[in-house]
């Protein structure tokens, strides 16, 4: 029997010739990288006597940047001594810095065939580029970065097959929304993303998938390795990629087809994703909102910007909602001002902000106050995820919330853009 | 040292997310002052009831969402294990690690009531009601991380074996 991308990279890590489901193996990590936030949160953090290898392992300041509040200041003062002590060539200061999974993709941190720990959850990302990640939190990510080791569970895979093309204003969010509105939950399951239409799908389109799978729960996210992967991170790795792809007879928990050609923007209802949304011609309600916001590790990249500074270019953003648009790194941030994109979208009524976590998990640029109402292309709805308990949070496609920020009420990018 | 626990359940529902136990309200406070928002969203109150040794009884993916260090906030106020219809894959991992022991037991939340008492072997999956007699059985934690529990997570560890240093280093207070 056959293995998978995520059974042949975790095989390869822990010096096995295969793993199976049901397998807890230890792995030796290919690049670990730590945050700002890890360094701030009192308790967590022990600074390392040694590390596994100081080239593999990076730091990148994201969370609260710059820093809010003296704590948080005062945990990159520990970060920057870190660095130093161990010369860390992947360190990501104030200035060089983006949310991790944004430098990590524009650094070529994620390899692929590679594995990659980072406590955050949304370590998935680096799926897009048929690297194998997933959250690790805290503690594991210290023991990977001094000790060089980390445990997996083995976890039965789903495969998704995309066929068909996406419609104009249907993005990458909008396909990873229909997947946990179609199939919901993928706890304890990795997923696998492949098909004859994964040539046409774009790799912002792939990070946005990759990266949303966490809100599925999924183990690992992974997309097998194509022209477009080769082609974005050509000059940006510094060893030649070793990707994997899936044995033939690889044994699936489920294989599954998504047409691409048939789906619509989606809206998920606040408080979580799976099983919690609509197709938005469906939406029934007139929802008038108090913020919209995009932004994050999912929908802070160069052609999210693009998309919804094209949506607000000559139009006004309603009154009474804020518009806020956070680039995911400074080179995005940098790369949007150069296409005029900051200039549009400020013209519109739009505040564009410093590259950060920031807003998406509400510790600030954003925060919202009970009672408010948000529409955001970020990562997260919980209660409480962006600020108040009471406050709602509604999810959509940089392109919806971008149209909702216009007219004020949760909106259809088809008719906006008519 | 046992992985037996002992104490009062406190159930829970489905889908009780990393954010409900870790608020990011929590992240700048002192280490003994985070615990105090722990459920402050869903449960208000709750970290004033719970007692030390009481067992979290959740529902399905519990723990779901960041990485958040919610094993550590949960052992912070008293709370001796976690038993759930599934324990989310990351929540696992931020529990064991901090020697918090988790386990999946499908079907747990109909053994127990609120405030009945838990009786737990996690290295077995034997698991029963003290109050109402009646029990069932889930597989127990694989040997790896028991040895996890047992050697109070992987921080006591790294210290031993020096890895890291034995004091945290603590951000500057707001």
């Amino acid at each position: 029997m056959g293995s998978t991308i995520i059974e042949k990279i975790l095989a390869r890590a822990s010096n096995r010739e295969v793993v199976r489901p049901g397998d807890i193996v230890v792995c030796r990590p290919d690049m670990v990288v730590q945050l700002d936030l890890l360094l701030t949160i009192e308790g967590f953090w022990h600074r390392p006597k040694k590390l596994f290898d100081p080239d593999r392992v990076a730091l990148v300041f994201d969370h609260a940047i710059p820093a809010p509040s003296i704590k948080d200041a005062s945990g990159m003062v520990e970060g920057r001594a870190f660095a130093k002590q161990f010369g860390l060539k992947n360190f990501f200061d104030v200035g060089q810095h983006g949310i991790c999974h944004v430098v990590i993709a524009e650094n070529g941190l994620a390899r692929p065939g590679e594995l990659l720990v980072c406590a955050d959850s949304h370590t998935c990302a680096a799926g897009a580029f048929n690297c194998a990640g997933r959250g690790a939190g805290p503690v594991d990510t210290l023991q990977a970065m001094t000790k060089g080791e980390i445990w997996y569970p083995v976890s039965e895979t789903v495969r998704y097959e995309f066929e068909g093309e996406l419609p104009p204003h249907v993005s990458g969010k909008d396909v990873f929304f229909h997947i946990a509105q179609e199939w919901g939950g993928h706890s304890n399951l990795s997923m696998e993303f492949g098909g004859p239409a994964l040539a046409q799908l774009k790799m912002t389109d792939r990070r946005t998938i990759a990266t949303m799978c966490a809100e599925v729960s999924a183990e690992f996210a992974i997309f097998d390795y194509d022209a477009e992967t080769a082609a974005y991170l050509s000059g940006r790795m510094d060893r030649p990629p070793e990707p994997v792809a899936a044995d033939p007879d690889a044994n699936y928990h489920d294989v599954r087809r998504v047409d691409l050609g048939t789906l619509e923007p989606y809206v998920m209802y606040p408080d979580a994703v799976p099983n919690n949304g609509v197709r938005i011609s469906e939406f029934p309600e007139d929802v008038a909102i108090d913020q919209a916001f995009v932004g994050s590790c999912a929908n802070g990249k160069i052609e999210d910007l693009r998309v919804a500074a094209e949506i607000v270019r000559g139009r006004k953003v309603a009154p009474g909602v804020r518009f806020i648009v956070t680039p995911g790194s400074q080179q995005v941030f940098l790369q949007a001002a150069k296409e005029g994109l900051i200039e549009v979208l400020s013209e519109a009524g739009a505040v564009v902000t410093n590259s950060t976590c920031g807003a998406c998990f509400g510790y600030h640029m954003g925060v919202l106050a009970p009672g408010e109402v948000c529409i955001t292309a970020s990562t997260r709805n919980f209660k409480g995820r962006m600020g108040s308990p009471d406050a709602k949070v509604y999810m959509g496609s940089p392109a919806t919330v971008a149209a909702s920020a216009i007219a004020g009420v949760i909106a259809d990018p088809r008719w906006i853009t008519g | 040292m046992s992985l037996v626990r002992e104490g009062r359940a406190w159930l829970f529902g489905d889908d009780i997310n990393t954010d409900l136990i870790f608020p990011n309200r929590a992240m700048r406070l002192p280490l003994e002052e985070q615990h105090r928002e722990v459920f402050s969203a869903n449960r208000p109150g709750w970290v004033d009831q719970v007692a030390p040794g009481d067992i979290i009884v959740g529902g399905n993916n519990f723990g779901m969402g960041s990485g958040r260090p919610v094993g550590r906030l949960l052992a912070s106020c008293g709370i001796a294990g976690v038993l759930a219809n599934s324990v989310n894959g990351l929540c696992l991992r931020n529990c064991v690690s901090f020697g918090l022991p988790a386990l999946t037991a499908h079907g747990v939340t109909e053994l127990f009531e609120d405030g009945e008492r838990v009786w737990v072997d996690y290295a077995t999956g034997r698991i029963k009601n003290l109050d109402r007699n009646t029990s069932m059985e889930a597989t127990g934690l694989p040997r790896l991380f028991q040895e996890l529990v047992e050697g109070g997570g992987a921080i006591p560890m790294l210290i031993k074996e020096g890895w890291i240093e034995a004091e945290p280093r603590l951000a500057a207070a707001t």
